[in-house]
């Protein structure tokens, strides 16, 4: 008996409800991308400050427009997002915390230092 | 390369609804993904109504009241019921598990029944698993020795040694991290996934396998073994509760202890 071959693909991104862990992972990955494009405005703005007085007015205005400052601060917090899934990842290395229970709570502890150290670098830097 | 979303021939389409008979009171709505091979149509979910003062615990309770009392052409794997054959994986509301032991109660409302997540469907909720089995052959999963056997006894092992193993034994191969993994997911013709992982895990902690060496030298490769990138759903959606993640790790770090010797 001849069988259909045209099979198709079962759902997956469509259905699939990632854990708190899976959605961090899939962040992680895109913050990284975010840094990488983020650092030509970083590398803008160290030329600016080492470009005189003149450039530095120019930066200074174009940072007073909310959507900058918005861009800024979200890199601000993808590197601290990046910086503490990294700690994870070397936790992990090691073949510690990795016990299903204590996977949601480590993921919370990231979440909350990446905001803490932004908000520390908002108030303080 | 990743495809995000489902091909053409993959889409759903709206299915049928099968009320409850009236006069039913405690009623449940189950959505199940079909795919008839021979209709030439695309998938559809369709939506059947329970009476659960007439249907067992379980999903799987579920599912065959269905197709004893309502469809009979509906078609999954099934055998023991209780959680060691394997057979009746399934992404249950979002999540793989083993319809056996897996509670109705567990979910507060309408249940939602996929087959293993981006897997080739052979009908309704049966995934091929051709490729799957054909990882696991791959990674020779039996013990392996150069030594000839004691003559008067089995090869012995101590209880630490044994110790090992737990948490690596008890896996059935029922591909529910495999399949709930997105790096499986995109790459599956290369990476093992998790559950294959696990099982070479199991080889290589076992203190009577002899050929440690050759297994890290077939695993050690950029898509086998490192496409994991601890994403944590295999653990996480594990129903007999094992660490397919953990027992990655492990791996990798034997492959570093051999490298810096």
């Amino acid at each position: 008996m001849a069988s259909n071959t045209n099979r198709p693909t079962s759902p997956h991104l469509q259905e699939y409800r990632l854990p708190l862990t899976g959605i961090i992972s899939i962040t992680h990955r895109m913050t990284g991308v975010m840094l990488s494009a983020g650092l030509a405005f970083f590398v803008y703005i160290i030329s600016a400050l080492a470009g005189g007085a003149a450039d530095y007015a120019d930066m200074q205005d174009l940072m007073g427009i909310w959507l900058f400052r918005l861009v800024y601060w979200g890199f601000v917090y993808a590197l601290f997002f990046h910086l503490c899934h990294g700690v994870r990842h070397l936790i992990w290395d090691t073949g510690k915390s990795f016990d299903r229970e204590t996977l949601d709570r480590y993921a919370m502890i990231e979440l909350g230092c990446s905001l803490a150290l932004t908000l520390f670098t908002l108030l303080f830097v | 390369m990743a495809e995000f979303t489902l091909p053409k021939n993959s889409v759903l389409i709206p299915g049928k609804t099968y009320k409850a008979p009236a006069g039913t009171s405690n009623i449940r709505r189950f959505e199940v993904y079909r795919w008839d091979p021979d209709s030439g149509e695309n998938p559809r979910i369709d939506s059947y109504e329970l009476d659960m003062d007439d249907c067992g615990p379980m999903v799987l309770d579920a599912i065959l009241k269905i197709k004893n009392d309502i469809d009979s052409t509906l078609t999954f794997r099934r055998s023991c019921r209780e959680g060691v054959c394997g057979s009746c994986a399934m992404m249950v509301n979002g999540k793989n598990t083993l319809a056996c032991t897996k509670a109705i109660d567990s979910y507060p409302d309408t249940i939602k029944i996929f087959p293993l997540p981006h897997m080739q469907v052979v009908k309704d909720l049966v995934p091929d698993m051709t490729h799957f089995y054909a990882q696991y052959a791959s990674i020779k999963p039996w013990i392996d020795t150069q030594t000839p056997a004691p003559a008067d006894s089995e090869r012995l092992q101590s209880k630490e040694d044994r110790e090992k193993l737990d948490g690596l034994y008890e896996c059935v191969l029922c591909a529910c991290c495999s399949t709930s993994c997105p790096s499986y997911w995109w790459n599956s013709e290369r990476y093992l996934g998790p559950a294959i992982l696990l099982q070479a895990y199991r080889w290589l902690a076992d203190s009577r396998d002899e050929n440690t060496g050759e297994r890290l030298d077939e695993l050690e490769d950029p898509f086998k073994l490192y496409r994991c990138h601890t994403i944590m759903n295999c653990t996480d959606t594990c129903p007999k509760g094992l660490n397919p993640a953990k027992a990655i790790a492990e791996t990798k770090k034997l492959l570093v202890q051999r490298k810096l010797g």
